[in-house]
C-alpha cells in the first residue's frame, strides 16, 4: 500500500508540472488577439474538456500504439491527466489575467512601462491571488483523478488496494484504508501546501499596495 | 493488426455504441437526480443551528470530497454485500455518484445562498418578513441563477464521470467499448467513437448552460429594475 502511494503521489506531482505549464501556454493562447492561436487553444480545450477523462487515458494508452506510439503506462497517465488538467486550468489563466482590472493596464501604459515590465511588475503579482484559490481545487481534483491511472495497469494506490481485495477479500479493510490515505495526502499535505501558497501570493499583493 | 481506421467495422459496431450512450445519458440523469436530492440534504446539515451536526456533515463532505470517486466506487460496491447488503452495480453506482456529487452540489448552493447580498436579509426583517416567506420570494430568487452555471456544470461532470462505472460492471458506453474492442481486438474505432460521442453530447451542453445563465440573468436584472 505504501509503496502505491509513492507511485499516486509521483504520478500527482509529474501531472500537476505538466498540467501547471499547458495551462499557462493554453490560458495565455486563449486571450491572444491571433485568431488561429486563438482558435487552436479554444479547440484543445473543448477537446479535452469535452471528453472523459478516462476515455483520454485509454486512448493514450492502447491507441496510441497503434499509430507507433507506445507510451509507457506511468507516461501515459501523467501525460492524459496532464493534459486533461491543462484544459482546465488554461480556463483558469484566462479568467484570471480578465479579471485583472482595467485600471491597472492602463495606469502601466500612462506610466509608460514597457508591455513585459508591465507584465512582471503589476499584472503577474495580481493575477496569482485569483487564479490560486481555483487552482487548488483543481489540484485537489487532480489528485482524485490520479486513481484512475490504476485502470492502465500504473501500480499506484488504487491498484494496490484492488490487488490486495482480489487476494484477500478484505474489502473494507483495504479500500477504507485506500480512502483514508488519499484523504491525509490531500487534508494534512496538498491542502495546506496550496493555502500556504495562497498566502503568500495575498502578501506579496497586499505589500505591492502598500 | 495495423492503425488504419477502418469505416467498415466503426459502422458495424456504432448501433451497439448509441445503444449504450442512452445508458450513459440514463446513468447520468439518475446520478445527477439523487445528486441534487443529496446536496440539499448536505446543505440542511451544514445550515442547522446544532454545532455537533455542522461539524460532522463538513468532516463527512470534505471526505467525499477529497476521494477518489473511483475508491469509493469500489468501497460501496465490494464491502456492503460484507454487510448483507448485495446492490446490483448499477444501484451501487447511482448512490456513489449521486453522494460524490451531492457533496459537490451542496457547495454550490452554500455559495449561491451566501452571494445574496446580506442587505437584503436585513430589508426583510425590517418589513418583518416571515423566514419562509423571505427565503421563497426574496433569497431563492436571487440565489438560483448564482447556482446555475455550477450545477450545470456539474451534470456534465458526472456525465462524464460516468465511465467509472464501467469498472465495476455497469454496462454504458465505455462498457460496451471496451467489449466491443476486446471482442474484436481492435481498440481505434471503439475508443475513438466514444470520445467523439462525448464531445458530441457534452459540449452543447456546455453551451446550453452558458445560454441558459445568461437567460436567467436577464430576466433576473428585468425582475430587479
Amino acid at each position: 500500500m505504501l509503496l502505491g502511494t509513492v507511485t499516486t503521489v509521483k504520478v500527482l506531482i509529474c501531472a500537476t508540472i505538466l498540467y501547471v505549464i499547458i495551462s499557462i501556454i493554453f490560458g495565455l493562447m486563449r486571450i491572444s488577439k491571433n485568431k488561429i492561436i486563438q482558435g487552436v487553444a479554444t479547440v484543445y480545450i473543448e477537446f479535452f474538456r469535452g471528453t472523459s477523462l478516462l476515455v483520454q487515458l485509454f486512448w493514450f494508452y492502447y491507441v496510441l500504439p497503434f499509430f507507433g506510439i507506445s507510451l509507457e503506462a506511468f507516461t501515459a497517465g501523467v501525460v492524459a491527466i496532464g493534459m486533461n488538467f491543462g484544459a482546465y486550468g488554461a480556463e483558469i489563466v484566462r479568467g484570471g489575467i480578465l479579471a485583472v482590472p482595467k485600471g491597472q493596464w492602463e495606469g502601466a501604459f500612462a506610466l509608460n512601462f514597457t508591455p513585459a515590465k508591465r507584465m512582471r511588475k503589476i499584472i503577474i503579482p495580481q493575477i496569482f491571488p485569483i487564479i490560486l484559490p481555483p487552482a487548488a481545487n483543481l489540484t485537489v481534483e487532480l489528485l482524485k483523478a490520479t486513481a484512475l491511472v490504476a485502470l492502465v495497469t500504473v501500480v499506484d494506490l488504487t491498484f494496490e488496494a484492488k490487488q490486495i481485495n482480489a487476494i484477500t477479500w478484505l474489502s473494507a479493510q483495504c479500500f477504507g484504508t485506500a480512502l483514508l490515505i488519499y484523504y491525509i495526502i490531500s487534508r494534512f499535505f496538498l491542502v495546506p501546501f496550496l493555502r500556504w501558497l495562497e498566502v503568500i501570493a495575498a502578501r506579496k499583493v497586499g505589500k505591492d499596495i502598500v | 493488426m495495423n492503425a488504419e481506421w477502418r469505416w467498415d467495422f466503426a459502422i458495424e459496431i456504432l448501433p451497439q455504441m448509441l445503444m449504450a450512450t442512452l445508458n450513459t445519458i440514463m446513468a447520468a440523469g439518475t446520478g445527477y437526480a439523487i445528486a441534487v436530492i443529496v446536496g440539499l440534504l448536505f446543505l440542511l446539515g451544514q445550515r442547522t443551528r446544532f454545532k455537533i451536526v455542522n461539524i460532522i456533515n463538513r468532516e463527512i463532505v470534505e471526505f467525499i470530497r477529497s476521494t477518489p470517486l473511483l475508491i469509493q466506487l469500489f468501497f460501496v460496491y465490494f464491502v456492503l454485500p460484507q454487510f448483507g447488503i448485495t446492490l446490483s452495480a448499477w444501484v451501487c453506482g447511482m448512490i456513489t455518484i449521486g453522494l460524490h456529487f451531492g457533496t459537490y452540489l451542496s457547495e454550490v448552493y452554500r455559495g449561491a445562498l451566501e452571494g445574496v447580498p446580506k442587505t437584503q436579509w436585513e430589508a426583510c426583517r425590517a418589513l418583518n418578513f416571515t423566514t419562509f416567506y423571505t427565503y421563497r420570494r426574496i433569497v431563492l430568487p436571487q440565489a438560483f441563477p448564482i447556482a446555475i452555471p455550477g450545477m450545470g456544470n456539474y451534470l456534465v461532470g458526472i456525465f462524464k464521470d460516468t465511465p467509472l462505472l464501467s469498472t465495476i460492471g455497469v454496462a454504458e458506453l465505455f462498457h460496451a467499448a471496451t467489449a466491443v474492442g476486446g471482442y474484436h481486438y481492435r481498440y481505434l474505432e471503439p475508443y475513438t467513437i466514444v470520445g467523439i460521442i462525448f464531445l458530441i453530447l457534452s459540449v452543447p451542453a456546455a453551451m446550453g448552460i452558458r445560454k441558459l445563465e445568461s437567460s436567467v440573468n436577464k430576466s433576473q436584472g428585468k425582475v430587479k429594475n
